[in-house]
């Protein structure tokens, strides 16, 4: 290497090129670089990831006794006197009944020794008040039983479940425990007799909400929040992607459809409860659809997830490579042909995993439904996309908000099938991708 | 294929608006709305309402007190709710609001009460106020020599010396709360009542915003309207008091105390006697025009005022509510059956 001069293009200055410095203290300062370089780069992913395994435990570690239940087998006589006196096996008489009194003597059977009344309502509180039901639907289901006994497995009031998960301490001084030692001692008496079971819950899968936590199921908020995701899809996609076409492929470059795109993406940045207020004014309000219906809730997160497929389908199209366009102009293909043919199906991969990116972020929200009536207690689960219901999102709400301790598992045990929801989603997309991926 | 497979899912969209305007029927389900602190019990009643087996069970949305009598306000028609929960007494201009849009008879129905307390964690001092000391903790000024300026307070002792060195810390409700509302009105506005230099303000509204601004320097936090949400702050931070709804104390007791009030402890049986007076009744309001067109809601009334759900022993009450006094609980199921109009 020799040094020269160059003159300059003004003439008057000169500028020496610079010599490559190859002395090894500068060689080694820049590796040294590269490699912290790498570890900020590894720092910063195992923070991300630490943080999710933070979450993931807290909420596994708080949810998963949610799905387990604990459950009480108790003797009951089904006294034909006090369900049909009359052995009508009428529907009617047998739906009357009152089976709460027949668990509260198959209890006082077990306790012969607890008189007093204010004793006695304690300890009807071991079974929760919703197992009369069961015992209704029983009998509704076999009237043969009336007169037998039969040993039912009933569930236990909410607190003594807490009790045997130990999220209530037995520890603590009486005062300040929800159970006294009185309920404890009987609890305990029941489980040294091996009455107390511990099985899976399947009631938290298969009912709706209920005010009683032992009783509150997942299986309404799921069905509205998938009615919800249906209604979405079905709006926002064909929509999202038609237009998003036309203005790719179609629209004169003009200053309108510049307006248009600048409108699309700052729609996208618009907090989602000015969506809520939109369908409140527009679709409860102007077109009168009923409150609290997933139609509505549908209808609103698809405007929302509307201008996300718009910009995840422009992306995708503008993609394609345009020799594959221009080879099938050459082979004298209409330019709806070029798209329909060509350009879309190529384009699929993008589009489904926009799309599925937007339905994700359309599925964790509570806000804008909040307008439209869908944060309520709802305990029917819904049938079509008219009844009222209310979402995942909201669901988790709602139990987070309750003051009873044995809430907090459910709220958990609430995210942990969002999570999973949101899995499925995710894994749907990646599912299209691989199937539909091109390479050229 | 793609084509067709676009058109059917557009086709299924428009299916789907339309049977959406069909829907707009006469409806059978009761349609409830308002406030978060009479939800819990509402809800209660609503599912023990809906097991009877007679009706559907009714939809109870959480609102908040005033975004559900605005609801209820609306008017007169399916499309509007047939009750709303309130944890304060409608206002007149709601009902002005109300009469306005034609729903011209409302029935007011008391249902029992709602403590509120202030308590922090059990690894922390108990504490002794009075409503005067916390006005001057929380407040956003204060008198300090005859004059009213910026709090300067940063310790509970400052306050008062009779209280532990420990900074002002408290966690409370935002300014939509119901709670909050009651707060201010039932402690801010005691403990200034008496201050000199508060009664020397004599334009009412002025005296008024003087004794409920609440310090927005750190020594009073907005959480959020969820009272979960405060307990478990505190759990985590000894240091801190907490305001919110008696029950979550009850669910709590293990981790939390309550603060005396003046001398008295919020437990349930104080609550009830009215010597811990930090309290405020909670209501609902019915549409009486809807009583003979929604199935059902005379019923429910029935219910939520009856013995089983919020007498002494009712079930809404093993959830956190302080029943009526058992004369009054009578006279208000009486009023609420027959339907009696406040308007």
């Amino acid at each position: 290497m020799t040094d020269f001069t160059m003159p300059s293009v003004a003439g008057t200055a000169t500028t020496r090129l610079r010599k490559p410095d190859l002395s090894p203290g500068r060689i080694s300062r820049r590796y040294a670089a590269e490699r912290r370089f790498r570890l900020y780069g590894v720092l910063a992913v195992s923070l991300a990831m630490v943080m999710l395994a933070l979450l993931l435990v807290s909420i596994v570690s708080k949810g998963y006794s949610a799905f387990m239940q604990t459950r009480i087998n108790l003797d009951i006589a089904f006294d034909a006197q006090e369900i049909d006196p009359q052995n009508t096996h009428d529907p009617a008489v047998l739906k009357a009944a009152n089976y709460t009194a027949l668990i509260r003597k198959a209890l006082s059977a077990q306790f012969p020794d607890v008189t007093e009344r204010i004793d006695r309502r304690r300890l009807y509180d071991v079974v929760s008040n919703g197992a009369d039901l069961q015992l209704m639907k029983m009998v509704l289901a076999n009237p043969a039983i009336i007169g037998t006994t039969q040993s039912v497995s009933l569930l236990a009031g909410d607190d003594f479940d807490m009790l045997n998960k130990g999220r209530i301490s037995r520890d603590v001084p009486e005062a300040e425990r929800v159970l006294s030692d009185k309920q404890v001692g009987w609890f305990d008496k029941l489980q040294s007799a091996g009455r107390v079971h511990y099985a899976f819950n399947t009631d938290f899968l298969t009912s709706g909400d209920s005010r009683e936590p032992e009783q509150a199921g997942i299986l309404g908020a799921l069905v509205g929040s998938l009615l919800t995701m249906i209604t979405t899809v079905v709006l926002a996609l064909p929509l999202g992607v038609m237009s998003a076409i036309y203005l790719e492929e179609f629209a004169p470059k003009n200053r309108l459809t510049d307006i248009i795109e600048v409108n699309i993406n700052n729609l996208a940045a618009v907090p989602s409860i000015v969506f809520g207020l939109l369908g409140l004014a527009v679709f409860l309000g102007f077109f009168g659809l009923p409150r609290s219906a997933p139609l509505v809730g549908g209808l609103v997160l698809s405007l929302m997830t509307l201008p996300t497929v718009i910009i995840a389908t422009r992306t995708a199209v503008k993609a394609v490579p345009p020799s594959i366009r221009e080879a099938a102009y050459g082979v004298g293909a209409s330019q709806l042909q070029v798209v329909l043919h060509h350009v879309l199906p190529l384009a699929t991969p993008g589009i489904m995993t926009g799309a599925i990116i937007g339905l994700a972020r359309a599925l964790g929200e509570s806000a804008p439904l909040l307008m439209i009536g869908m944060v309520a207690f709802i305990v029917d689960v819904p049938h079509s996309i008219v009844d009222p219901s209310t979402v995942l999102p909201v669901q988790v709400y709602l139990w987070a908000d309750s003051p009873e301790r044995a809430f907090v598992e459910r709220t958990s045990a609430g995210i942990m099938v969002l999570l999973v929801f949101l899995v499925l989603m995710n894994a749907a997309a990646i599912f299209v991708r691989r199937r539909f991926e091109r390479r050229w | 294929m793609k084509r067709y497979s676009l058109a059917l899912l557009a086709a299924t969209g428009l299916v789907g608006l339309t049977m959406g305007a069909t829907a707009a029927e006469a409806r059978d389900q009761l349609h409830i709305v308002g406030s978060s602190t009479v939800f819990p019990f509402a809800t209660a009643v609503a599912e023990q309402f809906g097991k009877a087996g007679s009706f559907k069970t009714p939809v109870v949305e959480s609102t908040g007190s005033g975004g559900g009598i605005k609801l209820f306000c609306a008017g007169v028609g399916d499309d509007t709710p047939d009750i709303a929960n309130a944890s304060r007494k409608i206002k007149d201009s709601e009902i002005e609001t109300c009469k306005k849009n034609g729903v011209t008879a409302i029935t007011e129905v008391t249902i029992g009460y709602d403590g509120i307390v202030l308590a922090n964690s059990k690894q922390g001092p108990a504490l002794k106020l009075t409503v005067q000391d916390v006005w001057k903790a929380l407040a956003k000024q204060v008198p300090v020599d005859g004059k009213l300026v910026d709090n300067p307070y940063k310790t509970w002792q400052d306050v008062n010396k009779d209280l532990p060195a420990e900074k002002i810390e408290v966690l409370g409700p935002p300014t939509t709360s119901g709670t909050r509302d009651a707060f201010v009105e039932l402690v801010m506005d005691e403990g200034c009542k008496d201050s000199p230099e508060i009664k020397a303000i004599s334009d009412a509204k002025a005296r008024t915003a003087a004794c409920g601004a609440l310090r927005e320097d750190g020594g009073y936090i907005d959480a959020g309207e969820n009272d979960n949400l405060i307990v478990q702050k505190l759990e985590s931070n000894p240091a801190a008091l907490g305001i919110f709804g008696y029950s979550y104390l009850e669910q709590n007791a293990d981790k939390l105390q309550g603060s005396l009030m003046d001398g008295v402890a919020p437990t349930f049986e104080n609550i009830v006697s009215g010597k811990y007076e930090v309290s405020r009744p909670l209501f609902f309001y019915v549409k009486n025009q809807h009583a003979d067109k929604v199935p059902g809601l005379r019923e429910y009334i029935a219910e939520f005022v009856s013995d089983k759900a919020t007498g002494q022993e009712g079930y809404a009450i093993d959830k956190g509510l302080i029943p009526l006094p058992e004369d009054k609980h009578k006279e208000a199921a009486e009023s609420a059956n027959a339907l009696k109009s406040m308007m």
